[in-house]
């Protein structure tokens, strides 16, 4: 499942890491993965498609994003409810904001994110 | 850069200039617009600093145009950029640095300072004005090293800010120079009524006090008034007034008297020199306050955009003091003089007063304190000088009925270019616009469309109100039906589809019954699970990624992440073993706080996600659902085994009750209170179930609130027997679970259901409430304790709880 959108890494290095096998995360259900010190939530999607993203609300109070309802691909934060796409990782209207995605694929069930 | 186009140069990025702008905009794309603003943000809301000094916003949330609303537009925007002089010979503007920018108009929004009292000292480290960000920061950061201040001037900005200053910890006096706050607001009473209320919340009065010097070395340490007293203070706000900022006008010859003079289209002594805002002089009037500034806006973007216009006549101008629980308006005319007729209103006990007064018949001012409904509709009327009739007065003393209507025709006769959201500028006509031709239909869409309601959200009742009026019936169904914007379907038709079509799963409503969002959203999902689990207790399986984040961890997430565990303490009771436990795992988990909480257990607070599991095990207790809409706890009282009131065991009873119906699914939290005897130590009247002890038995209360919408149980019957008391609570526990709707809690189901509704079908009705309590017991057979559930389930312990930590590869 390419996920052809805009990486949070914006320093140059891209690394590829592998996240194990598809069944290491539960359908509609996120799960924190930590690469170099700093946390991504993933998703898998109820159609086994995977989306990645910081695992940091862009609320300006902030907060984790994992726990969030999944819904298709959309996301809503899980403490104030923010709506968000997981394949732009844009907010929706009427709350404002970005949170930065990561590509990600799936090869043989094994998960590989890009970072 | 488009040649073809003019250059407007917009001096000042505050609300005034960028308001205008926004105007322009509306109107024409004939400018090639560059903004010059000297604070290094962009346009803020500055009212709403007030909201940021008290807490309760970020400055994020007050920036009103992000840096990415200016790209968009095609702005070019300067920050911390000051432009020194407008050359209009050579139709140039010159900047602070030498650098030098043609135009073909220029707009001047330069705004006002904060007006510094010119006494010895004033210059001194720790005194600061109430007007920006750089203010409110320096606000923040003397909180934190200082802990006495000062605040002169007991306006409206004087007083927000010593609000704040209170909220942020310090010991705040207010220094007036007159005998009333907010004169040039409010009349003596209001005034009066002001002053003991902001005593209440902890702001220290000094009156009639004159400040001659700021007195202190290198930072000021306290203030000496004329008659020789001092006053210690380590921080001092001056909020005495502000003063028109004209330097750039008086540099570049432009006629300037105390602002910057303009005419009635906002033309300044010079062609092609524009001035909005609190810097501008109209009439003879410098205003201070946010809505002539876009009344002034609008005319200005229509003239300079050459759409005929109706000259700008002066504003009425209307206040309202931005501290939580404080409502203070005023509009127009409010001290009453001889030629006024008053019509005045004060309420003592609930501390509200109103106050209209009437010239000639017409109403040409008003001044409201505690209760400020209906702001909105009078400062309308004062601004109309509307007359005075039985009507009228009816509706605007309460001496009437039928208020509805008459608000809605309120909307109906208000004119198009009037300003209904005044933080944002957005007129009626804008409103009107969006929901007739873009087809929005909740406020919601009007705030992400219009920006009305987006800031400080008190225009919100007049945009509904509009939107009422506009769409009609159409807003009764849209506004009324559905249980979420995925469905059209309320409760209980979807309640009744499911029983009739025999859905069992959340997929299957969603596609049977038409959704149109296919995986539903977060209001429906949970909705959904729960349904289903009520009518089908025993084959139901659950569904974890349809429940809300507290619900599927099995603890309360905090705003870091972290987590809350609350372990059973049945009635309230507790052990020496059971606390020294608690008080091990809590060390061991280093937990942030432990707290007693309001339902008589303890909160364990700030234990790590991955940490879950392993405190439930060394805990080994079962969960208290302090996390779910399921019972959470039985209040107790000590009752009869110890206290010598009591008349009822209540602790065992409301353990015992505690154990029969915990891990229960409900529609919302439910919680119970059990009292010995009725000195109701233990607080029935605010719990979804109260028992109340007598000599004979037990009465029993529900729908109790002490939240959000406090609300006063209701007695339900009394009873002889204790197993009359459990069966009526199993029969009035099910009924709720069967009717209510989801998130609602007892209080607002039972004024819904009506309590006769309930009482006979839990009580009267023998037959019914047999039946109610089987069934409720049927529920009761497939509860399982969750904590004690993940412990067996190392798969779901394992995805659920910890993180991976996976390795390069690539």
């Amino acid at each position: 499942m390419n996920q052809d959108t805009m990486g949070g890494n914006k320093m140059g290095r891209t690394q590829t890491v592998n996240m194990g096998h598809i069944n290491n995360f539960l359908p509609q259900i996120g799960r924190v993965v930590v690469i170099e010190g700093k946390e991504v939530a993933v998703f898998r999607t109820s159609d086994d498609s995977f989306y990645a993203v910081d695992n940091s609300s862009p609320h300006p109070k902030g907060g984790p994003l994992a726990e969030g309802i999944i819904s298709g691909h959309y996301l809503y934060d899980p403490l104030y409810d923010w709506k968000i796409d997981l394949t732009t990782g844009m907010v929706q209207a009427p709350d404002q904001g970005e949170v930065a995605v990561y590509p990600i694929r799936v090869e043989h069930d094994e998960v590989h994110i890009e970072f | 850069m488009n040649l073809s186009k003019e250059k407007l140069v917009v001096i000042g990025n505050g609300m005034a200039g960028i308001g205008t702008v926004e105007q322009i905009l509306k109107l024409t794309d004939r400018f090639d617009i560059t903004v010059f603003g000297s604070e290094p943000h962009p346009n803020y809301n500055r009212i709403m600093l007030s909201y940021v000094l008290e807490g309760s916003k970020t400055i994020n949330d007050i920036i009103l145009n992000d840096l990415n609303w200016y790209a968009e537009q095609g702005i070019t925007l300067h920050t911390s950029a000051t432009v020194e002089r407008i050359d209009p010979d050579n139709k140039e503007i010159v900047t602070a640095k030498g650098q030098r920018f043609p135009y073909d108009k220029v707009i001047i929004a330069t705004g006002s300072t904060p007006f510094i009292l010119p006494v010895p000292g004033s210059d001194k480290a720790g005194v600061a004005g109430f007007r920006d960000i750089l203010d409110c920061e320096q606000m923040m950061e003397a909180a934190k090293a200082y802990s006495k201040a000062a605040v002169i001037g007991g306006g409206l900005l004087g007083l927000e800010a010593a609000k704040g200053l209170v909220g942020l910890g310090m010991d705040v006096t207010v220094v007036h120079l007159m005998e009333d706050l907010m004169e040039r607001q409010l009349d003596h009473q209001a005034a009066q009524m002001l002053t003991t209320e902001l005593e209440r919340q902890g702001i220290k009065f000094m009156m009639g006090a004159k400040t001659t010097e700021l007195l202190g070395e290198e930072r000021v340490s306290g203030l000496r008034f004329a008659d020789g007293s001092t006053l210690e203070a380590d921080f001092v706000v001056m909020a005495v007034g502000i003063k028109p900022n004209i330097e750039v006008a008086k540099a570049s010859g432009l006629t300037v008297n105390r602002g910057i003079v303009v005419n009635d289209f906002m033309e300044t002594s010079i062609e092609g020199i524009f001035s909005v805002g609190e810097c501008t002089e109209h009439r003879g009037v410098c205003y201070g306050l946010v809505a002539p500034l876009f009344e002034q806006g609008m005319v200005l973007a229509k003239r300079i955009s050459g759409v005929e216009t109706a000259p700008y006549e002066g504003s009425v101008v209307s206040t309202k003091l931005k501290i939580s629980g404080v409502d203070v308006f005023s509009a127009g005319e409010f001290i009453d003089g001889p030629e006024h007729t008053v019509i005045a209103m004060k309420d003592d006990w609930k501390r509200t007063y109103k106050k209209l007064l009437l010239r000639d018949g017409r109403l040409v001012g008003a001044v409201l304190f505690g209760d400020i409904m209906g702001s909105a509709q009078l400062q309308k009327l004062v601004k109309q000088n509307a007359e005075m009739t039985e009507e009228l007065y009816a509706e605007l003393t309460g001496a009437g009925c039928g208020g509805g209507d008459k608000k809605r025709s309120s909307v109906e006769t208000m004119a198009d270019e009037e300003i209904v959201c005044g933080c944002n500028g957005v007129t009626k006509k804008a409103i009107v616009e969006a929901i007739t031709k873009q087809g929005l239909t909740t406020v919601d869409e009007i705030k992400a469309k219009t920006g009305a309601t987006r800031s400080c959200g008190g225009c919100k009742p007049v945009v509904e109100q509009i939107l009422q009026y506009v769409l009609g019936d159409g807003f009764e169904q849209t506004g009324k039906q559905g249980i979420c914007g995925c469905t059209v379907l309320s409760r209980d038709e979807i309640v009744a589809e499911i029983r009739a079509k025999g859905l069992t799963t959340a997929n299957e409503i969603m596609h049977v019954l038409g959704w149109s969002q296919e995986e539903g959203c977060s209001k429906c999902r949970p909705a959904l699970n729960y349904y289903l689990g009520m009518i089908y207790p025993d084959t139901h399986q659950d569904d974890k990624a349809s429940r809300f984040v507290n619900e599927r961890m099995n603890a309360n997430i905090q705003k870091d992440g972290t987590y809350t565990v609350v372990p059973r303490m049945y009635g309230g009771v507790t052990t020496p073993e059971d606390l020294k436990k608690i008080a091990e795992v809590s060390l061991k988990y280093e937990v942030k706080a432990v707290k007693v909480t309001g339902g008589q257990r303890l909160d364990l607070i700030g234990v790590k996600k991955q940490d879950l599991p392993k405190v439930w095990e060394e805990l080994d207790m079962p969960s208290g659902y302090a996390y779910a809409k399921s019972l959470r706890t039985v209040k107790t009282c000590v009752g009869s085994q110890f206290c010598r009131f009591g008349t009822q065991d209540s602790m065992s009873m409301g353990a015992m009750l505690e154990r029969k119906f915990e891990r229960l699914d409900f529609p919302a939290k439910f919680k119970m209170a059990v009292n010995g005897c009725p000195r109701n130590c233990a607080e029935s009247c605010t719990k979804d179930i109260g028992i109340v002890g007598n000599d004979g038995g037990w009465e029993i209360f529900i729908g109790g609130n002490g939240g959000i919408k406090a609300r006063l149980a209701d007695s339900l019957c009394k009873v002889k027997t204790d197993e009359e008391l459990i069966e009526i609570c199993g029969a009035v526990i099910q009924h709720y679970r069967e009717t209510g709707n989801y998130l609602e809690r007892t209080s607002e189901w039972v004024e819904r259901m009506g309590l006769e509704q309930i009482r006979s079908t839990v009580v009267e009705d023998v037959e019914n409430r047999k039946a109610l309590v089987e069934r409720v017991e049927l529920a009761l057979q497939y509860v399982e304790d969750p904590w004690k559930k993940t412990l067996q389930d190392s798969r779901t312990r394992e995805l659920l709880f910890s993180s991976l930590n996976p390795t390069e590869n690539g």
